[in-house]
Parts: structure tokens; C-alpha cells; sequence
């Protein structure tokens, strides 16, 4: 009897342990469409490929690898930083054997958060509900050697063994060219236009102060991430800066400060923004889509569009930003998608795209 | 008799106090002598005469009036050194700051202000570092006159101011100075390149600054297209300025294809005086080409130019 005890306990733990170590060799089939797209995207959300891959119906055409790829990220890409944080399911069409189902994606990045939206064709096989995911191939670049030859911009500044007379050189010329200020969602908004007009680059940033009918300050705000910092010679960047919970109706006047600081800089890389277009998206949204093709040979990491939109009188209306989650390699296009506010997309009369670029190994933005 | 004892050692008593008194006024007046007489005596003794006015870098003569410390405080520091009565040389070093200086010796004290020496260099502020060309009162020069020991020189001297670009005639100009300043400004020349400003007064070293001078905005931005197999390649022709200069390599030239596709556009850098840009392909539509707030020409494809 007092050995029983002993080993009795010694099994049970072993059974325990046995049992909190192994895990479920197969995870349950789905039994709705809905529960398919779920469980498809729980298991992206802990970048358990394998899992994920057992939802993806035979039909898709894919490899773990390639589904890997597209919702794990690679080249160093904005999806490479981004965590799947939510995912909301609706089902559109149901029969027996097939459905639609709208998933709305939020990923949490490193720029902030990044809401996607796609329908997902669910498919009925073998008893269970399987996500068809047929998974874009992008064509591989054959292996080349792209001559680069663009110039590059180094300073030499002012010693300190210089007479005091000795001029530095100076900061490029930037001039903002429009400028625009509207109320919406309970904020100002002052955007618009600036064109470095000098012969050098420049890390250029635009500074707004609101003030009122005292000319007190209501606000002091300047450009973030709405903007190319980055100004080549005769660039033009669009500009918006927020001023939350401030009305325009209360703004007097708005005091605008454009800086510029003279820094090194390459002409490399260019990137073309091919057959943009204004669109509705599946919730009937206006999106400006298009493509982005990098013409030059350096891999750009995350690449980040603004979309500058123009009156019939050539007024800036609104600026919008994106950011790509897919890195640019070298001649092969990439699609982006630009928010356009509905409100302003009836005024839409023409608009611009101009790209910033983030690579691993430069730096930039 | 008891009275005229009392009466007369009263009056004993009043003329020794008198006498008394006598004496101690003519100690007084004896010892008030004395020192006037020692007082005056020091101060003949201790004499210092200087000149008015002195060039900085050139020695002086101070006459003392007797031996001792002689202390000679200016703007550029105070020096102590003995001196026999008579003439003491100040040697030119001393008195290299221009200003006012204050001798000292003993009691007496001279002064006398030492002014800049003859102008020798200048100090050369140029503005701007980069300039487009061809623009009136574009570039600003602002000469400080200086001697050899970095006194300003305040009496009027006349600077040269010269601009040169490349093997072109420099463009003169000669301004008096003012209270030790002066200032110009010149035009940009019409050919980019780096000018050199000079800055000089007649005898000094003179001072040498770099003013870029860029070509300005593009003018006749003209460009043409190629098609190929798998899409439309667009070049500028050689994109120069008003005034023939080429426009910087690295400027941003923007295509704008618009076909039934959409939009694209591509900001192209210009590249050995060109820029160059490959497009999507299209049987219609229009090619636009534009730099900084600069249009080009515009194609349509499909039906010719």
C-alpha cells in the first residue's frame, strides 16, 4: 500500500505531462465558411504557417511557402514589421458547396495601423470548409547586373581652422507654392504644396501656426509623415498637417514656416507610379489605385505613397497617404491603394503621386 | 594781599596757556608747509608728458619726470617696467591694439590714442554660397578692413571688389569704405560656374570666396518617344536654361502618361544633361513633361505629335 501511492502519482504525472506536451496533431475542420476564414487567419495571427496552409483549399494552386511569402512578408517589407491584430468576418453569398465571406483585416505595423480589406472565396471540400487563397507569383528577376550610375550629393562644411568670413554652404531655397486650409472631423487641416527650387537636395519640413482674432496661438503643428522630407532638385512634395480639435472657423490666420537643412543625398532610386486610377472598392469607397515600379536596381523596403488631389481650379484638396506592405525589387510592379475621402471625391478634377522610399540599408523616407 | 596772590597766579596760569597755544599753531603751520613742500615736490618730480596720438605697431616716446614704475594699461593689456627720468621708448608692440592707453607712474598719469596702422587685409563675408544665373543685385559682398595687427581701420579706404567666372572679363567694383565696412552687390554672370569674389585694398592679401552660380530654370523642355515591345521610352532633349547653361544633372524632370489605363507618372532625375523614363505602353493617350513648375511639350500617341 505505501508503495502504491508513490508510483500511482509518478504515472499520473507522466500521463499529465504526456498529455500537456503534445499538441493536436490536426487542428478541427471547419464547419462554416466563416469559422474557415477564422480559423485561416488565427493561425496567420501566430504565424503558424503549417496551420494556416491546412485551411487553404488544393484548389488554390499555392505552396505554404508562397502563402508564407505573401502574408508573412520577405525583402525586408513593411509585412515583415506588421502583427495581424484583428480580423472581422461577414459572410456575403452562402450555398452549399461555396461562399463569400469579406474579411476586414487590422494589422498592427511599424508605421501605425493598416486596415485591408478582401472578399475571400470559401469552398466546400471533402466535408469541410477550405479558404481559396490563390496566391499571386510574382516572377522572379533573372539573375543581372543593373548598372546604376545616378550622382549622389556629399557636403563639405565649413572647418573649424576658417576664417570667420568663410561662408558655409547653404541651405536649399524651398518655397511652399499652395497652400490650402480645410475643416474636417473636428480638425483644420492646412495642406498643400512645396518644390525645393534650388539645384541640391534637401530635408525639407513644413511648419504651421494657426492663430486667431488676437492672434493668439490656437495651434502649432508640423508636417510628420505627409510629406517627402527628401527633396531633390526642382521636386515638388505635397504637404498636410492636422491641427485635432481646433475650427477653422476660429483660425484668423495661418502662419506657414517651410525649413530646409542641406544633407547628402542619392538621385537613386526612381520609382514609376503606372496607370493610376480613382475607384470604387468593395464597400464602394473612392480609392486612387495604381501601380508602383521601381526602375532602379536597389531593392526599396517600404515604400510610402502620397497622393496629392487637385480642384478643377487646381487647388489642393486633399493629401492622402499609404504605406506598401510589399518591398519594390527591381522591375516588378507592385500595387498600392490610396484612401480618398468620399466627401472630396465628387471635386476630384485631377491628382499626383510621388513616392517615398525606406531602405534597409540606407535609410530614407 | 590774600587778593593780589590770587590775581597773580591767575594771570601766570592764562599766558602759559597762551604760549601754549602759539606754539602748538606754528607746529601746525610748520607741518602744513612741510608736506605742501614734500607734495609738490613729488609731483614735479614724477612728470610724464606722451603724445596725443600713436600708429598701432609704431613705438613712442613718453618723457618721465623722474624714476620708478612706469604702468601702461590699453586695450589689448597693461605692462609694468622701470624707467629712469627722461625719455622712455615704448616699443611698437606694445601699442598694437588700436584704442586708448593710460600711462602711469607714481602719481602722474598721460594718456594717448593709438590708432589703426595702414589697412593691410580684409575680412570678406559673400553671400549667397549658390545663385541662379542672370539675376540682378544677386550676390552681396561685405568687406571689413583690417591692419596688419586686426585693427578695424575707420579712416576711408577704397576696396575692390571682383567677381569671375571662368575665363570671362571679372566684373569690378570699387567702394570706399565706411567706418571700416564695405558693402556691394553684383550681378550673377550668365554662365554657370563657380565664381570666384575677390575682395582686396590696395597692398593687403586679398580674400577669396566661391559663389556657385546655377543654371536656372529649365527653358524649352522638349522631349520625344520610342516606342518599343513592352513600353514607351521618353527622353528630353539636352535640358538647359534661358541662358544656354545645362540644368544640373540629378533635377527632377516629371512624364505624365494619361491613357483609358489611368494615369502614370515617373520623376525622373536628369542624367548627362537628359532625363529618360520608361512608360506602360499604350496605342492612345497623351505624354506630358514638366520640371519643377517648367512645361515641355506634350505628345499624343496614337495619332502622331
Amino acid at each position: 500500500m505505501n508503495r502504491l501511492i508513490p508510483v500511482a502519482m509518478a504515472i499520473l504525472l507522466v500521463v499529465l505531462v504526456a498529455v500537456a506536451s503534445v499538441s493536436p496533431s490536426k487542428i478541427s475542420p471547419a464547419r462554416t465558411p466563416e469559422s474557415a476564414v477564422r480559423s485561416f487567419f488565427e493561425q496567420v495571427k501566430n504565424r503558424n504557417w503549417s496551420s494556416a496552409f491546412s485551411f487553404v483549399s488544393p484548389s488554390s494552386n499555392t505552396d505554404q511557402a508562397s502563402l508564407q511569402r505573401e502574408l508573412g512578408g520577405k525583402d525586408g517589407s513593411l509585412r515583415t514589421y506588421s502583427t495581424l491584430q484583428e480580423v472581422q468576418t461577414k459572410v456575403l453569398h452562402e450555398n452549399d458547396t461555396e461562399a463569400l465571406v469579406r474579411a476586414n483585416l487590422q494589422w498592427s505595423t511599424a508605421v501605425g495601423a493598416s486596415n485591408s480589406s478582401r472578399d475571400i472565396k470559401v469552398v466546400k471540400e471533402d466535408g469541410s470548409w477550405k479558404v481559396y487563397w490563390p496566391t499571386e507569383k510574382q516572377p522572379n528577376l533573372p539573375p543581372q547586373v543593373i548598372p546604376v550610375n545616378y550622382l549622389r550629393w556629399d557636403i563639405i562644411r565649413r572647418g573649424p581652422e576658417e576664417d570667420w568670413g568663410a561662408q558655409n554652404v547653404e541651405a536649399p531655397k524651398v518655397r511652399i507654392i499652395s497652400m490650402n486650409a480645410i475643416e474636417r472631423d473636428n480638425r483644420t487641416i492646412v495642406m498643400g504644396e512645396v518644390v525645393n527650387e534650388d539645384t541640391v537636395p534637401g530635408f525639407v519640413s513644413v511648419g504651421a501656426t494657426l492663430l486667431g482674432a488676437n492672434n493668439e496661438t490656437l495651434g502649432e503643428e508640423s508636417s510628420f509623415d505627409k510629406i517627402s522630407h527628401i527633396l531633390l532638385p526642382k521636386e515638388v512634395s505635397p504637404f498636410r498637417i492636422d491641427f485635432p480639435g481646433v475650427k477653422l472657423a476660429n483660425v484668423k490666420n495661418v502662419r506657414m514656416t517651410p525649413n530646409s537643412l542641406l544633407v547628402p543625398a542619392s538621385a537613386d532610386p526612381v520609382i514609376g507610379v503606372l496607370n493610376q486610377r480613382i475607384e470604387k472598392d468593395a464597400r464602394g469607397h473612392s480609392m486612387l489605385r495604381g501601380e508602383l515600379v521601381n526602375q532602379s536596381g536597389q531593392t526599396v523596403n517600404i515604400p510610402h505613397v502620397l497622393a496629392t488631389y487637385y480642384d478643377n481650379t487646381g487647388k489642393v484638396i486633399w493629401v492622402a497617404d499609404a504605406y506598401v506592405d510589399r518591398a519594390l525589387v527591381p522591375q516588378t510592379p507592385v500595387p498600392f491603394t490610396a484612401d480618398l475621402r468620399d466627401d472630396v471625391a465628387g471635386n476630384v478634377q485631377n491628382y499626383r503621386v510621388t513616392v517615398n522610399h525606406y531602405s534597409l540599408d540606407k535609410g530614407g523616407l | 594781599m590774600n587778593r593780589s596772590f590770587l590775581h597773580g597766579r591767575r594771570s601766570s596760569r592764562a599766558s602759559a596757556s597762551a604760549r601754549e597755544r602759539k606754539s602748538k599753531n606754528l607746529y601746525l603751520v610748520l607741518l602744513t608747509i612741510a608736506i605742501a613742500i614734500a607734495t609738490c615736490g613729488k609731483a614735479f618730480a614724477a612728470d610724464l608728458k606722451a603724445p596725443k596720438q600713436a600708429t598701432a605697431g609704431e613705438g613712442i616716446t613718453i618723457t618721465a619726470g623722474d624714476g620708478g614704475e612706469l604702468l601702461l594699461f590699453g586695450p589689448g593689456g597693461a605692462s609694468k617696467r622701470k624707467v629712469s627720468a627722461g625719455d622712455v621708448q615704448i616699443a611698437g608692440e606694445d601699442v598694437r591694439a588700436a584704442g586708448r592707453y593710460v600711462a602711469v607712474l607714481d602719481q602722474a598719469t598721460a594718456e594717448f590714442y593709438v590708432t589703426a596702422a595702414k589697412p593691410s587685409t580684409v575680412n570678406f563675408l559673400a553671400r549667397p554660397s549658390r545663385v541662379p544665373v542672370s539675376r540682378p543685385d544677386a550676390i552681396s559682398g561685405v568687406a571689413f578692413v583690417f591692419d596688419d595687427f586686426q585693427n578695424l581701420v575707420l579712416k576711408p579706404t577704397p576696396v575692390k571688389f571682383d567677381l569671375t567666372v571662368k575665363e570671362n572679363a571679372p566684373t569690378t567694383r570699387t567702394v570706399e569704405s565706411k567706418e571700416g565696412i564695405a558693402f556691394t552687390r553684383l550681378p550673377s554672370a550668365s554662365k554657370e560656374g563657380a565664381a570666384q569674389f575677390v575682395a582686396s585694398v590696395g597692398g593687403g592679401t586679398p580674400v577669396r570666396r566661391v559663389v556657385q552660380q546655377v543654371a536656372s530654370d529649365a527653358c524649352n523642355l522638349r522631349m520625344k518617344a520610342q516606342k518599343t515591345d513592352k513600353s514607351i521610352i521618353v527622353e528630353t532633349d539636352p535640358i538647359k536654361d534661358c541662358s544656354g547653361n545645362a540644368v544640373p544633372d540629378g533635377t527632377i524632370v516629371t512624364f505624365i502618361e494619361v491613357t483609358d489605363k489611368g494615369r502614370s507618372t515617373v520623376d525622373a532625375r536628369i542624367k548627362r544633361g537628359t532625363a529618360r523614363a520608361e512608360l506602360p505602353l499604350a496605342s492612345s493617350g497623351t505624354i506630358s513633361v514638366a520640371s519643377g513648375v517648367v512645361t515641355g511639350n506634350e505628345l499624343h500617341l496614337g495619332g502622331g505629335q
